[in-house]
């Protein structure tokens, strides 16, 4: 009895002290990283995690922070649970973060309302909510540099290419297979309007988040069906399972293509025969830009990183740097439009809406030729940037296509649609109040 | 010493029929209400937002499970299902009824959980144990199915999530963005007062005593007059209740919107694990079992980092994460060999210990 009264007391004492941490100094800057290292999802999201850490460190390392200000870099592990995001979000809200990065959509949902009444931005890059690329219905919430809807439009503009014009899809038949979540189905309304307007069947697989790994139904369905295209929409180890299945089942690898989220270790799980596989990508791989050195040099040299060095410089790692380019970007602009050294969330949401990364601003930055230039605006949250094909040729990913530029039109429709609807059913959605920067 | 029987002499039928005989209990029992509301007004945000509304929520959700496994001895792997429903519920009808009382709806939206929860219990009538858990297992993935599936749940939302409009209630909000985390707290504390109240007099009465003797033997009560269908599947109902009023809480007034995710089959095992440590057939065994599964992990993220500084030593936060786990998982066993029965037993040890302190006979 004395032992649990103990440890009660104890646990309540803990918990009413810890729930009141001191608040990060007031020279620095707090930039929180939701990651997942441990769970079904880890396997792309330390990679993720380490190049986010690893580039923010690197800064610190090389150039003392961000415009002289140390940033303080804290992981907070969500094991991509709903659960533990919205707690990490509760215990990282209290110490002034500047940005959140949920990476999960499922984690998104519950702050978007929130992010405006905190004053936290929330960067969702490629993920979470697709309407809220409108940048004046959603004043608080990033999702460069694409949609799911412009990427499905290029991956249909790509098969048009090969096939010799978008005319000459009539009559083919495209496979989609797809997380049976929101992020999965998402892209499923475009890809129906395309199919009736070009003449294409659509098929649709479906794959539910517990037999991400066991996908033996749904390709037995595909060798049945036998889609001239694979299209797939998959996150975690559905990538994997879907390549492994996809080589097993002895469909045709260069006609297997996939939105962006796959990495190395995913196609390397098809041994010799994934290769072929094909995927959109929007920057770049391996460790040759500047900046990349400097994370060698200055991050993993020094042992400051939970990467290993050959990991360094692979998609879903350079993916994670992307993200905290992003995030520096928008740092430094909020110092430059506020003129303050330690910025807030509110000056950051304005950084990051005068976000403009051309070729000599990635230059100055040590990543030329990194990523694709981007111009965020207060309207224009997401870029709806092109992207690249590449292809895995059993060791590496090779860059086989020039930029293919989005649908815009068609994506425009979508997001009208998506807008309107989201303004409709929440009558009470706050009208933006926000007041719009000239970029810098 | 302090906590004795002797002296407290009940002189009619109702105080000897009391659910609290002991003034000591009494006043314990107003200091720990008192104590929970004047939290509200003295703990943080991430006290109140992070600990203590998911606390009472999973609370509420065991509660209904015990109803149902505990009391009435039905195994069922449904209860993330039947909370899914309660939440869609909820959010269908405060969308459609947007000007009446979001606190009524949250109430209502149990009803249509405990309709489903009824209907899938028709087959336990004659399936029992692990059998029925199979079958309630069916209620699980297709009531998950029908969250994916059917658009009109969610108002056609492009999204598929389901999201949280601002409702106020004495035009304070307590759902939606703008609500502060100590309204949402005190709606959450009173409702799931309110809700354990009702259920403690429900197990009591005769009605837990038929589902107590449906667990017992199902035989023997079906001989001493007792309908096993209908005790049974007022199990199903009610239980499936408390897990709707649950979840509409969950997603409204915790997570502030969400996906059909959060109600998947991990969310029925989190529960029942909560329920067979905190003890099966005990309604406290409920908060404890909540408190320790869910309270503890949140501790230690506090607890290890701060006893690891002093020493000069920092661990990542997926280190952390690790040693949750293991600890946790330690603990569990732990307390299952210590206590088969659950924190319950050992309370339930505790205060008869306390009772003849110092002089134990």
């Amino acid at each position: 009895m004395s032992f649990r009264s103990v440890t009660l007391g104890l646990a309540v004492a803990t918990l009413m002290g810890g729930a009141t941490l001191p608040a990060t100094a007031q020279d620095s800057i707090y930039v929180p990283l939701f990651t997942y290292r441990t769970g079904p999802f880890a396997g792309s999201g330390m990679h993720i995690a380490d190049g986010m850490h690893d580039y923010l460190e690197m800064l610190n390392q090389r150039d003392g922070g961000i415009g002289g200000v140390k940033l303080v870099i804290e992981e907070c592990e969500t094991g991509y649970d709903t659960k533990k995001g919205v707690e990490c979000y509760e215990a990282v809200k209290g110490k002034n973060p500047v940005i959140v990065n949920p990476w999960s959509t499922g984690i998104t949902l519950p702050l978007i309302p929130r992010a405006a009444v905190d004053k936290i931005p929330i960067l969702s890059m490629a993920y979470g909510l697709s309407a809220s690329a409108r940048g004046d219905i959603f004043p608080w919430v990033f999702n460069p540099p694409s949609t799911y809807w412009d990427g499905m439009s290029m991956i249909i503009k790509y098969i048009g290419d090969k096939e010799g014009g978008l005319d000459k899809l009539k009559g083919k038949k495209i496979g989609f297979l797809h997380l049976d979540a929101s992020f999965g189905k998402e892209p499923i309304p475009l890809l129906e309007e395309l199919s009736k307007e070009l003449g294409f069947e659509v098929k649709l697989y479906p794959v539910a988040a517990q037999d991400m790994q066991n996908q033996s139904s749904q390709w037995l369905s595909v060798r049945r069906d036998r889609p001239d295209y694979m299209i797939m929409w998959g996150w975690g180890s559905m990538n994997g399972g879907a390549i492994k299945e996809a080589v097993r089942s002895g469909y045709p690898m260069d006609k297997f293509l996939s939105v962006w989220w796959p990495g190395e270790d995913d196609a390397r799980s098809g041994g010799a025969g994934a290769k072929g596989f094909k995927m959109l990508n929007w920057h770049g791989v391996g460790t040759t830009y500047p900046a990349l050195q400097d994370i060698m040099k200055n991050v993993v040299d020094k042992g400051l990183s939970k990467a290993s060095k050959e990991k360094v410089g692979e998609l879903l790692y350079n993916r994670g740097v992307y993200n905290s380019l992003l995030i520096a970007e928008a740092i430094a602009n909020a110092q430059k439009l506020t003129g303050k050294k330690v910025v807030t969330g509110e000056d950051v949401r304005r950084g990051m809406e005068t976000i403009k990364l051309d070729p000599a601003r990635l230059k100055a930055l040590g990543l030329e030729g990194f990523a694709d230039e981007i111009a965020l605006s207060c309207v224009d949250h997401n870029g709806h940037r092109p992207a690249f094909m590449q292809e895995w040729d059993g060791s590496k990913w090779v860059k086989i296509s020039d930029p293919i530029a989005p649908m815009g039109d068609r994506v425009r429709a979508q997001l009208e649609a998506a807008a309107k609807d989201y303004a409709e059913k929440n009558a009470g959605w706050p009208k933006r109040a926000e007041a719009c920067d000239k970029a810098s | 010493m302090l906590y004795r029987e002797a002296g407290q002499f009940k002189t009619t039928y109702f105080s000897d029929m009391a659910v609290f005989r002991l003034r000591e209990d009494r006043t314990g029992l107003a200091v720990v209400v008192v104590a929970a509301y004047g939290l509200a007004f003295v703990g943080t945000d991430f006290l109140l937002q992070a600990v203590l509304i998911p606390f009472l929520v999973f609370s509420l959700a065991a509660i209904g499970l015990n109803i149902l496994t505990g009391y009435a001895g039905q195994l069922s792997l449904g209860t993330g299902a039947f909370m899914g429903v309660g939440a869609y519920s909820c959010y269908k009808l405060m969308t459609a009824f947007p000007d009446v009382n979001v606190i009524i709806w949250i109430l209502v939206s149990g009803l249509f959980s405990a309709a489903v929860g009824a209907l899938f219990g028709l087959p336990s009538l004659r399936i029992k144990g692990f059998y029925l858990a199979v079958a309630t297992l069916a209620a699980q993935f297709f009531l998950q199915w029908c969250f994916i599936r059917v658009p009109w749940l969610v108002n056609y939302n492009v999204s598929g999530a389901l999201d949280a409009p601002l409702r106020t209630v004495f035009s304070i909000p307590v759902v939606g963005a703008t609500a502060t985390s100590q309204a949402r707290y005190i709606v959450v504390l009173t409702l799931v007062i309110a809700l354990t109240w009702l259920a403690s007099n429900l197990v009591r009465g005769r009605i837990g005593r038929m589902w107590i003797a449906v667990r017992d033997m199902d035989l023997a009560a079906e001989l001493i007059g007792i309908r096993p269908l209908q005790t049974k599947l007022l199990a199903f109902a009610v239980s499936s209740y408390y897990c709707g009023v649950a979840g509409a809480l969950m997603v409204f007034l915790w997570y502030g919107g969400a996906e059909y995710d959060v109600f998947n089959i991990n969310q029925s095992f989190f529960i029942l694990f909560m329920v067979i440590i905190g003890g099966l057939g005990s309604l406290i065994g409920s908060f404890f079992g909540a408190a320790l599964i869910f309270i503890m992990p949140i501790l230690l993220g506090i607890i290890l980092p701060a006893l690891l500084v002093p020493f000069g030593l920092s661990i990542g936060a997926e280190t952390i994460e690790h040693l949750r786990f293991m600890i946790v998982g330690a603990l569990i066993i732990f307390f299952l060999i210590v206590e088969p029965h659950g924190l319950a037993r050992l309370w339930q040890i505790g205060k008869q210990k306390l009772l003849v302190w110092p002089f134990p006979y």
